[in-house]
């Protein structure tokens, strides 16, 4: 990871050991003097919020599985022990299950910050590929998570999501039945599945591990979404930003714990406090509302596969977004037509979340058509054509330049100033 | 085995299909709201609610429900109905439980203590369904958080705000009282009967409680506690079943207020910190 490697240990034993693993050294230049822009808003701290998250997670879940029997027959009793018998047992739960809603907030944050600043544009692809790896181990994790209380959502929401699989042509159903362990969503199901949900967080912690070390070749994109160029552009990470993230990691701290001890169960579903019963289908399997607007994409495609390959290439194309965007201005702040668009496209996200809570049924279903239409219109037509015919505001010449309001018609200046295209970035 | 996942998906999409229609179909009323002493922030049980609650549920639901995961000792906990241990302990006694295998390898019974679990009325489910016209009674002990109704847009915006989390027990207190004769053009089949709260509006339980089915504790006026009535013992029970759900709300709501105040002071001092560290910079506040 790069930086100015400026740490001379002070010590005898500092010496000593720094001379045979220097990792006080990489720490010091990674955490300590790294040179962040100096613009960087509070959506730049949504990365530390999410290492705290992931932290948190495994730390509750650790402890819950010290507690929880992963078996058909005795997981929803051992839900209830945690929650009245084990003590803090129902702290534990009630931080683990709203830390994973949490965990989603700030990651669609983080997304949305990546999207609208350019942060995938060269040269960091490779550390937004990362994170769309990332994002899709978060979502295999809380989808497994879902399952282990074995309420009847868990039970339903596993039958209709490993089902999914099987409309895959020719490996289909042997997907499913490995999935299953058996012929149905079963006690093999409930056990691989913890198994599973034990395992991943720290593959995500893993590949966390490259992305920060991804992140740390070119360092932060900015606001302006120009480059470093001279030390006036840079803070070093401490004091500067490790007082920042610490403050919005407090504030965002406050929105957990208001759920997690006010509101436990709002982002619940109340059938997932019936136990599994194979022999009763819910009125309404709904997901968990972070997976709401997948979920909408899926049933708006009336065929199986075709929904199903959908859904999973929403995610997907965010893999391709580097090259399907051509703009050369990397920040969505000196492109305005960028910016409707943009917002139309988060409006969107939250109307396809919303639609997909709902039957799908009538209006819903037209609705969740033309919706999924636009999510994918956006990445395919909207971002390759708006950067050939779209005039973007010129850039400041640096970001010290930005945040002083000198040149460039930045934040600070009347916007419409429309000057020629600029060339840099 | 085909089939049977062809069938599993089937039902499946019929669930994620049908239930819409199935709920749109039927007239379901919205339960009226209840003034519960442990709703919002500062929530804390009323002892003699709950007390009455369980009062109702002992001698009425409990007949047919069972409160499997409910232990006799929690009713002595802090943050609940504030039973003694020695009533805990006489209460319990009154109870057999199946225990065993004693030396001689046999199974016996013996009088519950404060650390048994609730006993079941009925030895399995089949049994209970056979006993309730085809319908097992479901268990009590999670069912204040089982149950509820869907808020729509935008309520359940402001509901995180409000911190209105009460659906599930403003639901039962409605629906214990809410039997009525049917509407013309609704045929109710035999041995069900029509409640306007009940999601498709026939329930399998017949009206459970009736005015002064119930005999409260007398005040010092020599009336009793609180009204002998139907709506009365609805709530209360519904109160009881809330704290049955959620045995550590009390507990969970203080640390809440504790932590928020924390973090409220800490987000502060860290605000001024990095103000004052960031003064020196050009361009920042």
């Amino acid at each position: 990871m790069s930086g100015h490697s400026t740490y001379v240990p002070k010590s005898a034993v500092g010496k000593w050991f720094e001379s045979r693993l220097p990792i006080m050294g990489l720490i010091h230049s990674s955490f300590v003097v790294f040179p962040n822009p100096r613009n960087l808003n509070y959506f730049w701290t949504f990365g530390g919020i999410l290492a705290f998250m992931l932290v948190s997670q495994i730390v509750t879940g650790v402890v819950l599985a010290m507690h929880y029997t992963a078996h058909a027959d005795m997981a929803f009793n051992s839900v209830e022990l945690i929650m009245r018998d084990v003590n803090y047992g129902w702290m534990l739960r009630y931080l683990h299950a709203n830390g994973a809603s949490m965990f989603f907030i700030a990651v669609y944050v983080h997304i949305f910050r990546g999207l609208y600043y350019g942060s995938y544009k060269a040269p960091r692809e490779v550390l937004w590929i990362l994170g769309v790896i990332i994002f899709l181990l978060m979502m295999a994790t809380a989808f497994m998570g879902y399952v282990l209380p074995w309420g009847q959502m868990s039970f339903w929401g596993a039958t209709v999501i490993t089902n999914l699989f099987s409309a895959i042509p020719g490996v289909g159903e042997v997907i499913v039945s490995y999935l299953w362990g058996g012929y149905s969503v079963s006690n093999p199901t409930l056990n691989r599945f913890f198994s599973l949900h034990y395992l991943l967080p720290f593959m995500i912690a893993g590949v966390v591990v490259l992305h920060i070390w991804a992140l740390h070749v070119p360092g932060s994109n900015n606001p302006s979404g120009i480059e470093k160029k001279t030390d006036k552009d840079v803070l070093p990470f401490h004091p500067y930003f490790t007082v920042k993230d610490a403050f919005a990691l407090s504030c965002f701290l406050m929105v957990y714990v208001w759920f997690a001890f006010y509101i436990p169960n709002f982002l619940g579903h109340a059938d997932n406090y019936i136990e599994a019963n194979p022999a009763v289908t819910p009125a309404h399997i709904v997901p968990e509302w972070y997976f709401l607007p997948f979920y909408a994409i899926l049933r708006a495609i009336p065929d199986k596969l075709l929904g199903v390959l959908a859904m999973f290439g929403s995610i997907a194309i965010m893999v391709v977004v580097p090259w399907l965007d051509t703009s050369k201005v990397r920040s969505g702040n000196y492109r305005p037509v960028f910016q409707v668009f943009f917002w139309l496209f988060a409006i969107n996200a939250v109307i396809l979340g919303w639609l997909g809570s709902k039957p799908p049924e009538g209006m819903y279903v037209i609705a969740s058509r033309i919706c999924t239409v636009y999510y994918f219109a956006y990445y395919i037509l909207v971002l390759p054509l708006l950067g050939l015919f779209e005039t973007p505001k010129s850039l400041p010449a640096s970001i010290a330049d930005s945040v002083l309001g000198k040149g460039g018609s930045g934040s600070a200046m009347a916007s419409g100033a429309a000057a020629s295209p600029s060339t840099k970035g | 085995m085909k089939s049977i996942k062809t069938l599993i998906a089937i039902v499946a999409l019929a669930g994620l299909t049908s239930g819409a229609a199935f709920a749109q179909s039927h007239e379901r009323e919205i339960p009226p709201r209840v003034t519960w002493s442990f709703s919002g922030p500062f929530g804390t049980y009323d002892e003699t609610q709950l007390q009455r609650g369980f009062k109702v549920f002992h001698e009425v639901c409990s007949n047919c429900h069972s409160l499997n995961k409910i232990a006799f000792r929690t009713l002595a906990e802090k943050g609940g109905p504030g039973f003694t241990k020695e009533q805990v302990t006489a209460l319990a006694a009154t109870y057999k439980v199946k225990d065993g295998p004693n030396d001689a390898g046999d199974m016996f019974e013996r009088p519950a203590r404060p650390a048994d679990f609730w006993p079941a009325p009925f030895p399995n489910k089949q049994a209970a369904a056979a006993a309730n016209g085809g319908a097992a009674p479901p268990d009590f002990s999670v069912i204040a958080k089982a149950r509820t109704y869907e808020r729509g847009f935008p309520w359940f915006v402001f509901d995180i705000f409000t911190q209105y989390q009460e659906q599930g027990v403003d639901y039962i207190a409605s629906l214990l009282p809410g039997y009525e004769e049917p509407p013309a053009g609704v045929t109710v089949p035999d041995g069900k009967y029509y409640n306007k709260y009940f999601p498709g509006n026939v329930i399998s339980m017949p009206p459970p409680l009736q005015d002064g089915a119930v005999t409260y504790l007398k005040g010092p006026d020599g009336k009793p506690q609180a009204p002998e009535t139907v709506q009365q013992y609805a709530k209360d029970v519904a109160a009881f079943l809330m704290w049955a759900a959620e045995p550590h709300m009390e507990q969970r709501k203080e640390i809440a207020f504790r932590v928020l105040v924390f973090l409220l002071v800490f987000a502060g001092l860290l605000y001024f910190t990095k103000k004052k560290i960031w003064a020196n910079v050009e361009g920042h506040a």
